[in-house]
């Protein structure tokens, strides 16, 4: 019965929908002033239900898109195109206090210091059985090489890892299978010191003295925490993008490569010369196997590995010294070239794990290689010569096909699960469908200016969610009001079930989305942390009752420990501290209760506030500069007496006579609502 | 009394043991701002929610009118009621064993009493902490009492108030119609009962 009403309820609702969409066409069509361009009209009637998310119900899916030079991910619902969170890991984020409070500074330390920005370009999701999993998502910090994990029961940053001999960590991270190891293959290769840095070295001398490398990180199964286990070290071209077989061909990895001409200047003449690039093949399977068996050797490194700890919600960095490497010409069989076509972007392989797609962004052909011939021409010696040692295979002996006019520009591709691939064509500003059948396209569609990545959730894994797909701009012009210079970014959502294309929604993504990773809610919601057990807090300063607070002076340190509950600080008024004393305030959030953060701001602090999850503490640094009153209070609205939730600090002049004292209410007994958990 | 009607005292007895397995009571706190709702676990022994967490957000709501903070240590009823349900438990057994009618009666009749007082003393529970709110609370309702329902919904302010009897009741009800059906099924066997013990003397 109850299906029945909802049905009905449904029923009018997209009635309605119809009805209001309709209403609005004619209205334009009779006054003459219709607005819009052409591609608009792929959009079909229905799409506006096709993605109603009706208030107060979930999106189907979680999709986690890259914000690149924001060093963020974003989490959006679809098909709704609902932002729901940022998540800030290679930045620092004034709006919850990460990289400024004391907790999480240590997430951005490097070896060159504290590094607060990096350019985020690729989710990607852990995996078991080649799978997404919804435990963890890995991304790659570009700029100064690093890795992250983002533990997506809190999604939070838990742990950033530093890459030595790398330089513009873009092949990166993928997960193998079964998460044994995340993979990151550097972008710009450059001449190692063997000493963890780089040499200083003339240009000229690129051809010579210039190497690249990957890394293989090692996952912890059951907490995730990664290890750097060796490197190889490759020659000098640029990795671009990486991908993993699956099925067969399971035990092998991708990388995409650039500047195989190895120039050092003006890459963009240089560096697109020749007609083929190569597709780097790593057996990883096979690799990991020679690292343990004692062909890895060790050199000295320099490179910070920063975590997250559970309990306490405190950073720590660890500085790690070696790192041991492989050299491909002492492992035979380890890796194999395959010619390219020039500049290839991504490389795709599909669901059975057979075919490799090689997107060519610079190339008119779109071919598909078949791993069956990749490993039958290994066997047979198919080689066209060899580059430092690693045999080039014929290009004609692995080829399976190429995509016959697949547009201009193809940058990456992913699968829908039903046979089909979708192709991004850069320059031609379109997606492509076609299939693995016949290599064969099957249809296209325009999207807007300059589409770079598109994602099929599951669309890299053995089963893609063959719904959706969600195509991302590089670069966008006319997709939403104007905001004058800066544009939001955006991406669309394309409904992919049918036989054609049909496109559903434009949603505004934050900074430039380089890539996108989808899972079912249900694996990821029903494991979300709604606050933190005070009991777990292990926070050597947290306070876990009012009736523990303190402040206290050593030297010119004070030590506030306090706590915050609906709608008070305790203590609330605090005296005896001096000008240029450095005061941390310990604030800890006695809530256990789900989304009752609170904030906490003090007037003219050189810093951001700090937001402190239920259960939590953190840590604010501040150095009062001039004497007098300064108020402090909670920032995130917590209940209808958050605008009293303040406090005083007295500031007296260097070497005033006034004592530290501090108190909340004039009844010194604590007030009302104690925190005090009776068991 | 039969063998048959000794093993239903017998579950009279024992049946009032789920009140340290159940809540006695629970009192349902639902809002639009709380979806997952706030529950209320009132046990013979202890006062607990459905998550650990909840005496404290209900003391947090609470707060904001004047109400004093429930803890379980501010209830001496929560240390002697054990013992009394204790004290029940035992006699019933013994009653089983003795097999004497007219201690049923008493037995049954006594429990209906205490869990009367229990009742009522709940009720007074209630009205001391719906009524004696502080004068400096944030916020006040002019007339406004915050007494929940004994049993059924009210509306308090923003909450709907929900309170229902929890399975450790089940327990006190069971008892008492099982010893009541003991009384009334033993009528005939009491004298047999007597006769037999008579025997055993000569
Ligand atoms: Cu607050």
């Amino acid at each position: 019965m109850e299906t029945l009403i909802n049905k009905l309820k449904a029923a009018a609702l997209k009635m309605t929908l119809l009805m209001a969409l309709a209403a609005g066409a004619a209205f334009q069509g009779c006054s003459g002033t219709e607005q819009g361009n052409s591609k608009d009209e792929a959009v079909s009637a229905d799409a506006a239900t096709a993605v109603y998310v009706a208030p107060g119900e979930h999106d189907e899916l979680y999709s986690f898109l890259s914000g690149g030079f924001n060093g963020q991910v974003s989490v959006y619902g679809i098909p709704s195109g609902r932002l729901l969170k940022i998540i800030p890991v290679f930045t620092q984020f004034a709006e919850n206090g990460y990289g400024y409070n004391e907790e999480s500074k240590a997430m951005l330390m490097t070896s060159h210091g504290f590094v607060p920005w990096d350019d985020l370009h690729h989710p990607k999701l852990s995996r078991a059985d080649g799978m997404a999993d919804g435990r963890w998502l890995f991304v790659n910090g570009n700029n100064t090489p690093r890795v992250a994990r983002v533990d997506l029961k809190t999604f939070e940053t838990v742990e950033i890892m530093e890459i030595p001999n790398s330089a513009g960590n873009h092949c990166s991270p993928y997960p193998t299978n079964n998460n044994e190891y995340v993979l990151a293959g550097t972008r710009f290769s450059v001449p190692l010191d063997m000493k963890g840095g780089t040499q200083d070295v003339s240009l000229n001398d690129y051809k010579d003295k210039f190497r690249g490398s990957i890394s293989f990180i090692k996952v912890d199964k059951e907490h995730g925490d990664m290890e750097l286990d060796f490197q190889i070290l490759v020659p000098g071209f640029d990795y671009d993008l990486a991908n993993g077989g699956k099925g067969p061909s399971e035990d092998w990895v991708f990388f995409t490569t650039y500047n195989t001409e190895k120039s050092a200047t003006l890459k963009e003449l240089g560096a697109s010369q020749n007609d083929r690039d190569y597709l780097a093949a790593i057996n990883w399977k096979l690799a990991a196997k020679y690292a343990a068996e004692g062909k890895a050797k060790e050199m000295p490194a320099n490179y910070y590995h920063n975590k997250m700890d559970h309990n306490s919600h405190i950073a720590k960095s660890t500085v790690k010294k070696t790192v041991r490497y492989l050299l491909p010409e002492d492992c035979p069989g380890m890796m194999y070239l395959l010619p390219a076509p020039k500049s290839p972007h991504g490389i795709d392989v599909d669901p059975t794990g057979e075919y490799m797609v090689v997107n060519g962004k610079l190339a008119s052909s779109l071919p598909v290689f078949a791993f069956s011939k990749m490993q039958k021409a290994i066997k047979n010696k198919d080689f066209d010569g060899e580059v430092n040692g690693i045999p080039v295979l014929k290009y004609e002996s692995v080829l399976a096909a190429e995509v016959k006019e697949p547009g201009l520009g193809p940058l990456h591709t992913e699968f829908d699960g039903k046979g089909n691939a979708y192709s991004t064509m850069f320059v031609s500003s379109e997606v492509v469908k076609w299939s693995l059948k016949d290599f064969q396209v099957k249809d296209r569609m325009p999207v807007y200016y300059s589409p770079g990545h598109l994602m099929i959730p599951g669309g890299d894994t053995r089963e893609p969610y063959g719904k959706y797909m969600v195509v991302m701009n590089k670069i966008t012009k006319d997709r939403f009001l104007p905001t004058g210079p800066e544009l939001m970014h955006s991406a669309q959502l394309i409904d992919i079930s049918g036989e054609k294309m049909k496109m559903l929604l434009d949603f505004p993504t934050v900074a430039e989305p380089h890539y996108a990773q989808g899972i079912r809610a249900d694996l990821v919601a029903p494991n979300s942390v709604k606050f933190f057990k005070l009991d777990e807090n292990t926070h050597p300063e947290a306070v876990k009752s009012e009736k523990d607070v303190s402040v206290t002076r050593n030297g010119r340190n004070v030590k506030i420990n306090m706590t915050s509950i609906r709608s008070h600080f305790t203590p609330d008024n605090i005296e005896g501290v001096q000008v240029g004393d450095t005061v941390l305030f310990h604030v800890t959030n006695l809530e256990q209760d789900w989304d009752v953060p609170h904030g906490f701001a003090i007037m003219g602090a050189n810093n951001a506030e700090t937001l402190i999850m239920p259960g939590a503490t953190q840590t604010l640094k501040w150095v009062p500069q001039q004497a007098g009153i300064y108020p402090f209070y909670c920032t995130d609205f917590c209940s209808a007496l958050h605008q009293e939730m303040q406090g005083y600090v007295r500031v007296s002049p260097r070497g005033s006579k006034v004592p530290i004292s501090f108190s909340t209410g004039e009844k010194k007994p604590v007030p009302p609502a104690t925190a005090s958990v009776s068991k | 009394m039969k063998t048959s009607h000794k093993v239903l005292m017998l579950l009279a007895g024992l049946s009032l043991g789920l009140l340290f397995f159940f809540p006695m009571w629970k009192i349902y706190l639902n809002a639009p701002q709380y979806p997952e709702g706030l529950e209320l676990h009132i046990w013979v022994n202890k006062i607990s929610g459905s998550s650990e967490s909840v005496l404290q957000n209900f003391n947090i709501l609470n707060h904001y009118i004047g109400m004093e903070p429930i803890h379980a240590e501010s209830f001496a009823e929560l240390k002697i009621m054990p013992y009394v349900v204790v004290f029940f438990m035992v006699a019933g057994v013994t009653l089983a064993l003795l097999g004497r009618r007219r201690l049923v009666l008493y037995w049954t009749m006594l429990l209906l009493l205490a869990g009367a007082v229990g009742l009522f003393d709940f009720y007074m529970w209630l009205h001391k902490f719906g009524t004696n709110l502080n004068p400096e609370a944030p916020i006040k309702v002019p007339g406004m009492t915050y007494i929940p329902p004994l049993l059924g919904s009210k509306q308090l302010l923003n909450f709907d108030a929900l309170s229902l009897p929890g399975w450790g009741s089940l327990g006190v009800f069971l008892a008492v119609v099982l010893a009541g059906l003991v009384y009334f099924l033993s009528r005939n066997t009491n004298k047999t009962a007597s006769i037999n013990r008579k025997n055993v003397l000569v």
